[in-house]
């Protein structure tokens, strides 16, 4: 199951991450040998088996509808790389 | 010979679907126990761990959110899902802190439905795909500084707030009736109570997917998705616009591409939105954070029973129960609250004296005329009036037994809703009862033909018209409180007498 080039690179792009030419080689190696290790997961016959995405067994963990206390505000831009007054402040979103 | 033509007027007929966002007026987020009152709020201060997709944060589903959407499927007629969970949706813009979205993919809380839509007397059956419950993402503000720099400010108040997003299928024909469609869908959030349904303030919202296609046929063109509709009255125009813009094209033998419009507002036209450069890649997964729903069909019957009569139900209830024209009852249902304000007026302790059928029927044209007008005009929201139901009972009991007339009865309801004061101090302190009193009226009456020789000389001449512009003299002398009827019967005697 080896990636191509062009797959790291969209992976990279979609994760916002600029990675070096050399980078590019060593991830593939890397991410196709992650990939390989999860394909001995078809080994295991799951045709009986319904999909999960949970391992808690929980069902139904919900909260009734009532409101806590926020953080205050200096918490909230406490880890602002980049502020504004009382806003977070972040390169130009284009308006689609 | 005849040669059959290849006819350049192809009747194309308008396919629309619509997928419309709704904010739930939940007090608290949809994974997080902040407050959901994110417009009042400073920027920032309704914000968590959670909100911020910080590490370790946990996000738990709001029950209300649950039960709101469920409510909603339950009006589209759709089905309850058995098993429904919430899933993960990559989104990397800076309105959502975590870097996505937990929404609902392939297990939406309700699907397959549908609503009736009334336009023009045809009856269209719109089938509704999915009702489904996500999140809300933060305000984003865009400025440009002294410096000419562009950047854009987040305030993450409204991040979280549930928001359920109703899909139809395309089975919409005309702007106006997706504009039907639109406004009883709102109808019913608003009935349900389940959100403000505002949409200036963006807890309404729609989008939608429009295209053409050769009447008969199943093969649309490209479809075009259109945003930017913040009215009924913009969806319209919008949708009115794009399969106008769309025939255009194909009859000039030119491509529709597949894009995204905005409706701009003022210019009353779609543009073509900047394309991303690479298509979106959502790589939904079921979200691990939240342990899915396994929803037992007696949650659902518990819902299903508490679930209030909705506008359809009610008008048709009052056209019944109280011998109102479908017209009428249309109106007075238009919202949960004129409705329920008529009831309750109806209930009064003033009203129980007349027939029930009369009763409404009084009341009815007291609420959607006057009453609304006053309404209108001052912009009052009828949960603010200073008239209660008790009030508004005995007014229409006053002029219901005709102690006072009906231009009287309207100043009485206009400073009763300026002031609250109860009509019966209103009366004696504006003198505004009827004068039924023959010889009172007769007074007046001398001296309206006293006044006008012209008049009384043109309605001896049969001039029909005579007689009215004496009767409305005698009104004016009397302040509006003469007897109608009274007062052209005794100008009558007066002239006879007078030959
Ligand atoms: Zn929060």
């Amino acid at each position: 199951m080896a990636l191509s080039r062009e797959e790291v690179e969209h992976i990279a792009r979609l994760a916002r991450l600029g990675i070096t030419e050399a980078d590019k080689d060593k991830f593939c190696d890397q991410l196709s040998n992650i990939l390989e290790q999860f394909q001995t997961l078809e080994e295991v016959d799951t045709n009986n088996v319904l999909p999960t995405a949970q391992v808690t067994d929980r069902q139904n963990s919900m909260r009734e509808d009532n409101i806590l206390p926020s953080l205050p505000q200096d918490a909230v831009l406490s880890n602002a790389p980049w502020r504004e007054q009382e806003y977070f402040r972040v390169r130009a979103v284009l308006e689609e | 010979m005849v040669v059959s033509q290849t006819t350049k007027n192809i009747d194309y007929e308008t396919v629309i679907g619509l997928e419309v966002h709704v904010q739930l007026s939940t007090k608290s987020k949809m994974y997080c126990s902040c407050s959901a009152a994110y417009s009042s709020a400073p920027p920032n201060t309704h914000v968590c761990p959670v909100c911020l997709g910080l590490p370790g944060s946990l996000p738990v589903i709001n029950k209300q959110a649950v039960e709101y959407t469920m409510m909603m499927g339950l009006a589209l007629n759709c089905n309850i899902a058995e098993h429904s969970h919430f899933d993960r949706k990559s989104y990397p813009y800076p309105d959502l802190m975590k870097g996505f979205q937990i929404s609902q993919y392939d297990a939406p809380l309700a699907y397959g439905g549908w609503i009736d839509i009334e336009t023009e007397q045809v009856v269209n059956r719109i089938r509704i795909t999915r009702v489904h419950l996500e999140e809300d993402v933060s305000k984003l503000l865009h400025q440009t500084n002294s410096l000419g720099e562009i950047y854009s400010l987040v305030d993450v108040n409204r991040s979280g707030v549930p928001l359920m997003e109703v899909v139809s299928e395309p089975d919409i024909r005309s702007p106006e009736e997706a504009r039907h469609y639109l406004m009883t869908l709102h109808s019913i959030v608003r009935y349900l109570g389940i959100s403000t349904g505002n949409m200036e303030e963006g807890s309404f919202r729609c989008d939608a997917n429009i295209s053409i296609r050769e009447r008969g046929t199943t093969r649309s063109n490209n479809k075009v998705e259109v945003k930017n509709m913040n009215s009924f009255k913009a969806v319209y125009q919008a949708l009115s616009f794009e399969a106008q813009r769309q025939r255009e094209l194909v009859q000039k033998g030119e491509h529709i591409s597949m894009e995204t419009r905005g409706w701009v507002d003022n210019k009353e036209i779609t543009v073509s939105q900047r394309s991303k450069e690479y298509a979106h890649d959502y790589r939904y997964f079921p979200e691990p954070d939240l342990p899915p729903l396994v929803i037992e069909r007696n949650w659902v019957t518990e819902i299903q029973k508490n679930m209030p009569e909705l506008a359809q139900q009610k008008r048709d209830r009052f056209v019944e129960q109280y011998g109102l024209s479908l017209y009428d009852a249309s109106l007075l249902t238009e919202s949960r609250a004129l409705a329920d304000y008529f009831e309750t007026c109806l209930k009064s302790p003033a009203l129980q004296n007349l027939p029930k059928q009369k009763a409404a029927k009084e009341l009815s044209n007291w609420l959607l005329g006057e009453f609304n007008r006053l309404l209108n005009l001052s912009n009052i929201d009828i949960t603010r009036t200073k008239i209660t139901p008790q009030m508004m009972g005995e007014l229409i009991v006053f002029a219901n037994d005709n102690i006072i007339n009906i231009s009287s009865g309207k100043v009485v309801l206009e400073v009763m809703f300026q002031t609250g004061k109860i009509a019966k101090d209103i009366i004696a302190e504006m003198n505004l009862a009827r004068i039924g009193d023959t010889s009172a009226i007769d007074e007046i009456v001398k001296q309206a033909i006293q006044a006008n020789p012209d008049a009384v000389a043109d309605y001896k001449r049969g001039k029909e018209q005579a007689l009215k512009f004496l009767v409305g003299q005698v009104m004016r002398i009397s302040k509006g409180r003469a007897d109608a009827k009274i007062t052209a019967e005794i100008i009558k005697q007066n002239l006879i007498e007078g030959e």
